[in-house]
């Protein structure tokens, strides 16, 4: 399927630039809105992000590999981050996050998103979240959940 | 007994307080805007006359607010720092980053109370000169974009922001830019770069001082998000009231998050300097205590990146007698009064506000290993003691933690954080040092033990295979 951009996504965006003096500054703003519209940055993503911000495609390229939310494959539909970070350990991150692993058939010792076959659901081990004095804290989609015990994150797969 | 002292979350924190316009409009927003526009210029002793914006910016620094970021720079220090004859635009940016470990305080404002922030800033950017403002919210916390963005679109609705605002001719843009998970965003020239739309690879000072050389080479004022909501209650108390907050140089409240082996985890606002470590920790009022049956092994008391405290460590503080003469006295890691200067004193920062205490059935190594593999993670790569230093010390701490060490391992990772810090473009280098020096130089037995221990397994191992044969 050819890549196209919504004309209504690319409205916003176009809004969205009028916001920085300097367009190129609006390309993580454009990185998150595709990604949010297409599940994962493609490489004709990069491409029509440079185009519309004048800019060559490994300037943006250099973005999605460095910063951590941008993917570059599809991910599963409901996206489980469990806090790895300090205090979030201490409450027991680590027992969630092999608890994911297990329920899921997925390796607990890689730190890198992986995604079950069927597409379903995405673990991945990430840095302290902001919301410590709930630890353990788990963010699913886009929404954090706190003091996560193992019921509740079981029920994280049920719902 | 202490007690909380609710300025900044007074609001956000009542029951029924909703993030909209109208419930601040009824709980006195915007008032402290009004109030600032009205300011009238003041006659100096010296015949001198301040304008409306210098006699905020004179407030702020009056006041002794001093940023609630990490650093606890003064704010009103740092505004007098922007360059205002380059005649290139000046830029304000909020940072919203909140990614040091064991931070969730700014997290409260954005969300809860986000017209809070925005007074302040628009209040902050009057009195600056500024036409074009950012807030640089990490990416993990869409939910805060969005109750921004919200916030921003009935604040121009209103009139408190864009063109013309409240009839004084003063227009201003805020906008709210998204961050995607890298902790280095928050250091703010890697923020500045990351708002150009590039890596964040932070700017080495000097030449690239924000007050001058900040966000497209223009003059940029960055403020962490408690600073900036701390501005609109200076100018509705007025300077002098605010200085009576805290203590002296360390005016004011402050957001405290306080994490690890608490019976009470959570965040709580303070007068600065007028609760103890200790009372944070223990009284009924904040951390309740340890669980049941535990003592305390250590406390990080100023975010992960600060200098750990060990527990029974005494501290020479200098304090203020009676009669004004300035004499050395001995504070025990509890009596601390958790205030930028104490801390400091006491060989450590209060850094982000950020408490995470640890129990004596915590592992020093393994605690470690945690926070190296943070850094590890994080450093963006362009200083070679940084980039190579954090990813050997995460190395070097995995192993110990997993029975693979060296009892000359406490000396090695010593050795590698004494060759980051000072030798990097940020402090992202110190940040990552830090911990390592402490923690080893405070529980160095423990270190070299987990090592001793892994060479003698090692050892009885290889003999036993000896014998086989
Ligand atoms: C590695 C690193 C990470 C930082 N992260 C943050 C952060 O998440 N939020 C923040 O406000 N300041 C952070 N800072 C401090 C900022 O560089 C800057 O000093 C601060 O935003 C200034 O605001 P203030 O003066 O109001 O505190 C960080 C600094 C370093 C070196
Ligand atoms: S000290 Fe580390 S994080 Fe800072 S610029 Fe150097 S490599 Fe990057
Ligand atoms: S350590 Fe997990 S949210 Fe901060």
């Amino acid at each position: 399927m050819a890549f196209s951009v919504p004309a209504s996504l690319e409205a916003e965006l176009d809004e969205l630039t009028t916001h920085y003096p300097v367009k190129r500054s609006a390309s993580l703003m454009y990185l998150h809105a595709l990604q949010e519209h297409f599940g994962f940055i493609s490489p004709e993503a990069i491409a029509w992000t440079a185009r519309k911000l004048d800019l060559q495609p490994i300037n943006v390229y250099e973005l999605v590999t460095f910063y951590p939310m941008f993917r570059q494959e599809p991910l599963g539909k409901t996206q489980i981050k469990v806090c790895r970070t300090l205090s979030c350990a201490l409450a027991g991150s680590g027992a969630l996050r092999d608890h994911y692993c297990k329920k899921l058939g997925l390796d607990p010792h890689k730190h890198v998103p992986q995604t079950t076959p069927d597409g379903k659901y995405t673990v991945e081990f990430v840095e302290c979240l902001a919301d410590c004095g709930n630890a353990p804290v788990v963010m699913v989609n886009d929404d954090l959940r706190g003091k996560v015990s193992l019921a509740e994150a079981d029920r994280v797969l049920t719902q | 007994m202490a007690e909380q002292f609710k300025l900044v979350l007074k609001n956000a924190d009542s029951p029924g307080y909703t993030p909209d316009m109208e419930c601040y409009l009824k709980h006195g927003g915007y008032q402290a805007l009004r109030k600032a526009l009205a300011t009238a210029p003041r006659d100096l002793p010296d015949g001198k006359k301040l304008s409306p914006q210098e006699v905020i910016r004179d407030d702020v620094k009056a006041s002794g607010l001093r940023g609630r970021g990490g650093a606890g720079f003064s704010a009103g220090l740092k505004w007098s720092f922007v360059d205002r004859r380059s005649g290139k635009p000046i830029y304000l940016i909020c940072n919203a980053d909140e990614s040091e470990p064991g931070t969730f305080k700014d997290r409260q404002i954005l969300h809860k109370d986000p017209h809070q922030l925005i007074e302040g800033m628009v209040i902050s950017c009057w009195a600056n000169d500024v036409k074009l403002a950012y807030i640089y919210i990490r990416g993990e916390m869409p939910h805060g974009a969005r109750i921004l963005n919200q916030a921003l679109r009935e604040a121009r609705a209103k009139g408190f922001l864009g063109k013309n605002i409240l009839g004084v001719g003063y227009d201003l843009e805020i906008h709210v830019h998204r961050g995607a998970g890298a902790y280095i965003c928050g250091e703010e020239t890697g923020l500045i770069e990351s708002l150009e739309g590039k890596r964040a690879y932070p700017r080495i000072k000097p030449p690239y001082f924000p007050a001058v050389l900040g966000l497209y080479m223009c003059p940029t004022i960055v403020n962490n998000v408690e600073t900036l909501a701390a501005v609109k209650h200076i100018v509705e108390m007025g300077p002098v009231n605010y200085a009576k907050l805290g203590t002296p140089n360390n005016t004011g409240t402050r957001l405290v998050s306080l994490s690890g082996d608490v019976q009470k985890p959570g965040y709580f606002e303070i007068e600065v300097g007028k609760v103890t470590l200790g009372q944070l920790i223990n009284d009924a009022n904040f951390g309740g205590g340890l669980k049941p049956g535990r003592t305390l092994k250590a406390v990080i008391p100023g975010g992960s990146s600060s200098k750990v405290l060990k527990a029974g460590e005494v501290f020479k503080l200098k304090r203020k007698g009676a009669d004004g003469q300035m004499t050395t006295v001995d504070v025990p890691l509890l009596d601390l009064p958790y205030d930028f200067d104490s801390l400091q004193a006491a060989g450590s920062m209060s850094g982000s506000g950020a408490i995470i205490v640890l129990d004596d059935s915590r592992s020093m190594v393994e605690t470690l290993a945690n926070l190296s593999e943070f850094y590890a993670h994080e450093s963006c790569g362009q200083c070679t003691p940084c980039r190579e230093g954090a990813l050997w010390l995460a190395k070097g701490t995995h192993r110990l933690s997993h029975g693979e060490g060296r009892k000359v391992d406490a000396e090695y990772l010593l050795h590698i954080a004494q060759n980051i810090q000072g030798r990097t473009i940020c402090a992202f280098g110190e940040a990552a040092a830090w911990p390592v020096l402490s923690f080893v130089k405070k529980f160095r037995e423990e270190f070299e033990a987990h090592g001793a221990a892994a060479e003698a397994a090692r050892k009885n191992s290889t003999s036993a295979g000896t014998h086989q044969h």
